[in-house]
């Protein structure tokens, strides 16, 4: 009944799909927030995905989850507006906009989705594959 | 007495046939059946790191293990696919963030993997019901 642990590694899965899903979310919402300085404004979140292997799994196999290692912050340049009405506008007249890339967002979100979905596929591929083995000879 | 002795010997001697024909009942169904539960635990790890930079897909050749294990002969079940067996697959299109996964390839090859071990239980259960109505006499 080595096939149990697919579940763990779908989940792990699962789980790192969504972080990434949430992260794509929050880059969203936040895509047209504006600020004074360029510091000062929403900075897009890429989480980092790593692979793991549980030493204790591993004598038995070579099963690989994984996990979100890492949120980290895009320091590329967001766009700047003239814009001297703004309340938030600098001496200058000028307004600092994330570096939300909304594109890259719904790519993202699309390929987590994605990503979600296959892990879902496999754990009830595994769950009907154990159902049928459990029922072995009846 | 010698029939006594007669009906001994012969006791043992189909008790002993009778462990051996069970052991093996189940012919090359049994390592398969495991060689592809392990097999999907693997290629279950290559989809769940799909997105995961710099990971190698990693599967074991299902022929030349099973024929391996076969030839082998004995009940090995306790031997695991040791490292040796398992091969990183060499990707069709290669990614710049060095994984080597393809959702496709790894979709399809568990899909067929997931055919493979219910075409094994579904043999192992034809196996069952013959012996079953061998011993019953169909009653």
């Amino acid at each position: 009944m080595s096939m149990f642990r697919i579940f763990d590694v779908a989940s792990s899965g699962m789980t790192a799909q969504s972080t990434r899903l949430n992260v794509t979310a929050s880059n969203v919402a936040n895509a047209e927030s504006v600020g004074t300085t360029p510091d000062s404004v929403y900075k897009a979140r890429h989480p980092v995905f790593a692979a793991v292997r549980d030493q204790q799994l591993m004598q038995q196999s070579e099963i690989t989850k994984v996990r979100v290692s890492d949120i980290i912050e895009d320091q590329t340049a967001g766009r700047q507006r003239y814009q001297p009405g703004h309340p938030m506008a600098n001496d200058d007249g000028y307004i600092f906009a994330s570096n939300v890339n909304p594109v890259e967002e719904m790519v993202n979100m699309l390929s987590a989705s994605r990503s979600y979905e296959s892990n879902i596929e496999m754990m009830n591929t595994a769950k009907q594959l154990l159902i049928r083995t459990i029922s072995l000879g009846q | 007495m010698l029939a006594q002795s007669l009906q001994r010997h012969s006791h043992e001697n189909s008790g002993g046939n009778n462990v051996s024909f069970f052991n093996t009942a189940f012919g090359i169904h049994e390592k398969a059946l495991y060689l592809a539960s392990t097999r999907s635990e693997l290629l279950a790890s290559n989809l769940a790191n799909a997105d995961t930079p710099n990971y190698k897909a990693q599967d074991v050749d299902f022929k030349a293990v099973l024929r391996r294990e076969t030839l082998s002969g004995g009940v090995a079940m306790g031997a695991d696919l040791d490292p040796g067996k398992i091969k990183y697959r060499v990707p069709y299109n290669p990614s710049l963030d060095g994984n080597t996964v393809e959702a496709d390839v790894e979709q399809s090859e568990f899909a067929t993997n997931a055919i493979r071990y219910q075409a094994s239980l579904n043999f192992i259960n034809g196996r069952i019901q013959s012996l079953r109505l061998a011993i019953t006499g169909g009653q």
